[in-house]
């Protein structure tokens, strides 16, 4: 260990605890996870998919898990409030704790079973130990590796074969503490059988001011021919430190869509590795992030293309304000004999300000024959002439550039399919446009 | 309406308008001609507010002193630049930037915002002066559009936001005959006695269609002739050679003497 920081010295307190409802591998398998952590550490600016994010301010603060039994404070009308009412099931964390009081299940077909890790590491855990005995080489970071060593619960989602379910499943994350630093620690599972299809939108919210650290990871499985839509909205506080991963591996002919949205946090990674095992199946990531004042987005993408005949597509576009920093750090892998791989990444950026910055790396590492693979990014400012024009036609200035920022985000909200959803991240996106900091003019 | 006294715009040292003067009342249509490099396109940008340039001299607009507003105060205020080379703004409908750009200047004129469907019954009819159809209305603004489309576009924009003083930037460069004739039957339906009207061309042809009630020459960032509408025919027969020597040598005196 090279770090003597407060969240290392506070290791100790984060060590899982024994837990009567885990059985036996589950336990040492969060003991191994653990144990990883404190012989690996925590990345540095060395480690390549780190280098644009500094851990620093995470590290200096001493958090401690997040026990269950908050958010009785929550109403479901707040979390309406926080979070669009998209109908359908709504499972809601609170702290990365199934809050059922807050949550409603709606009628789902038979094939689908949705509901809290927890319960079923109660009730059927060895479902659970093929994804959560994985062993230790597949943690590829300390926060990863941390997730798994304390995560109790998050959401758990199986559809057998050739189940549809058409109402979106919300899950709400929500963060809050009682004046000390938390960590929270969700885990959630979704498990896409067989032409199965579904559409899970995440959104994680806390409340403003208050420090915490959300450690989240989404595991995706999806069979052959299945098609999963994923949604996320992070809005968490800007006071909170919000780290993610979302792990997808997907089969034959499957679908598989991303759309994220980053608006909250003070330090921001949301990443994304899509293993695309099997011939014929196809990705899409989107991408929006917004930071301003100090925040920091970062956005690690690794696709591989393992089979042949697969297609992913990449959309990112950053608009940076204040002293924000984005990141874009897309990697797309061909894989020997992925022939026919389809792959292509977009990074654009809209730098609002001379102290905002961005880091754009798209990037393809092609070791097959026949493939089609593009990427480009570009960073530019707001185009002055279109600001002159408009004005010239009666638009006031502020509104002037707001109409041209909103034009330049437009296309990833058009991208959101499911409306309630629209119009919930249009709202965001517009509200904090109109509140931007360091307006230059 | 409008009075430009010893007007000058220049961008670092490059002095681009060099005392320029005229006056323009309500009701008449003037036309600034000269040779490319004149200063013509950065009169018309001066008048509508652009930031790019150093502006000293003094312009009136009914009264007001134009060059304390900001562009669109001046919009406000019922000035309008149709713009040699409209923007293209991709992301941002024709209309919904339209009704924008309305709602901004009724409210800073203490008037009622007009809702979509009143907009639209205005835009309908205001897309007819210039033979436009509600395809492109959808589209971004100018974004994809002919050099043609693109001018009716400006027209468009200015049948609805009913300047009071109307600059048309070389409106007629890059259009084909029915494209100019098109636009100038839009430009002569939006003559009033409350409107005036500054016709910046390089080529006599516009006004053929567009009759200005005065014609004035500009050279080397200054007016070295003015004159009635014959002016134009005596351009477009000797062209502009010798304008700008004229220029040259008439940098000590009086501006905008016609001589």
């Amino acid at each position: 260990m090279t770090m003597a920081t407060a969240f290392l010295g506070g290791l100790s307190r984060l060590e899982p605890q024994p837990n009567g409802h885990h059985p036996a591998w589950l336990t040492e398998a969060r003991r191994a996870a653990f144990e990883w952590v404190a012989e690996h550490g925590f990345p540095t600016l060395k480690d390549e998919d780190w280098r644009y994010t500094r851990l620093g301010p995470i590290l200096d603060i001493p958090f401690e898990p997040a026990a269950a039994g908050m958010g009785h404070r929550l109403s479901s009308s707040t979390i309406d409030a926080l979070a669009a009412d998209l109908g359908g099931t709504r499972l809601v964390f609170v702290n990365g704790h199934f809050a059922p009081e807050l949550s409603w299940l709606a009628e789902l077909p038979e094939g689908a079973t949705v509901t809290n890790l927890a319960s079923v590491l109660a009730e059927e855990a060895e479902r659970l130990e093929p994804l959560l005995s994985r062993p230790i080489g597949s943690h590829h970071h300390a926060f990863t590796a941390l997730n798994a060593a304390l995560a109790e619960d998050g959401a758990f989602v199986h559809l057998r074969a050739g189940t549809t379910v058409d109402e979106p499943i919300q899950l709400v994350f929500f963060s809050e503490t009682a004046g000390s630093p938390l960590v929270s620690s969700p885990r959630s599972v979704v498990l896409a059988g067989p032409g199965s299809r579904v559409a899970i939108v995440e959104t994680h919210v806390g409340v403003p001011g208050d420090i915490y650290c959300t450690n989240a990871v989404t595991e995706v499985v999806l069979e052959e021919g299945a098609a999963v839509e994923h949604y996320k909205v992070q809005d968490e506080s800007e006071t909170a430190f919000h780290l993610a991963l979302l792990d997808v591996r997907q089969g034959r002919d499957s679908r598989f869509s991303s759309h994220s949205v980053a608006l909250g946090s003070r330090v921001a990674r949301h990443e994304v590795r899509v293993g695309l095992e099997a011939e014929g199946a196809q990705v899409s990531l989107d991408g929006l992030y917004m930071p301003r004042g100090d925040q920091h987005h970062d956005n690690p993408i690794l696709i591989e293309h393992a089979a042949p005949h697969c297609t992913s597509h990449q959309l990112y576009k950053g608009v940076l304000d204040g002293h924000g920093h984005g990141v874009f750090n897309g990697r797309v892998v061909v894989r020997p004999g992925a022939a026919g791989t389809d792959a292509a990444q977009t990074n654009k950026n809209l730098l609002l300000s001379d102290h905002a910055e961005v880091d754009t790396r798209p990037r393809l590492e092609i070791l097959a024959d026949d493939v089609k693979c593009t990427h480009g990014a570009a960073v530019g400012r707001l185009d002055e002439d279109a600001v002159f024009y408009l004005r010239s036609r009666g638009v006031p200035h502020l509104a002037a550039r707001g109409l041209l920022i909103y034009a330049f985000v437009n296309e990833m909200v058009e991208r959101l399919r499911l409306e309630p959803l629209r119009s919930r991240v249009e709202k965001l996106v517009a509200h904090r446009l109109a509140t931007g900091d360091e307006v230059q003019t | 309406m409008l009075r430009i006294e010893n007007l000058h715009a220049k961008i670092g040292d490059n002095e681009i308008l060099r005392g320029v003067s005229l006056e323009l009342e309500a009701g008449e249509v003037h036309a600034v001609m000269g040779p490319n490099g004149s200063g013509k396109t950065t009169l018309a940008q001066v008048l509508a507010g652009a930031e790019d340039y150093d502006v000293t001299g003094r312009v009136l607009y009914e009264g007001q002193d134009l060059l304390g507003l900001s562009p669109e105060d001046r919009a406000a205020a019922g000035v309008f630049l149709a713009f040699q080379y409209p923007v293209e703004i991709p992301g941002v409908g024709n209309l919904y930037f339209l009704r924008t750009a309305l709602n901004s200047v009724r409210r800073q004129r203490g008037l009622d915002e007009l809702d979509a469907i009143d907009f639209l019954a205005l835009a309908e009819e205001r897309m007819a002066l210039v033979e436009m159809d509600q395809s492109f209305m959808n589209r971004s603004v100018n974004e994809g559009f002919s050099g043609g489309e693109k001018k009716r576009n400006e027209i468009f924009q200015m049948a609805v936001l009913e300047p009071k003083l109307a600059i048309l930037d070389e409106t007629d460069s890059g259009l084909d005959i029915d494209a100019l004739r098109i636009v100038a039957n839009g430009v002569n339906a939006l003559r009033s006695p409350d409107r005036a009207m500054l016709v910046i061309t390089h080529y006599q042809r516009l006004l053929d269609y567009i009759v200005p009630d005065r014609v004035h020459v500009m050279a080397g960032g200054r007016i070295v002739r003015s004159g009635g509408k014959d002016l134009a025919l005596e351009l477009e027969e000797h062209g502009y050679i010798g304008l700008e020597e004229q220029a040259g040598a008439d940098r000590s005196t009086p501006v905008g003497a016609t001589p």
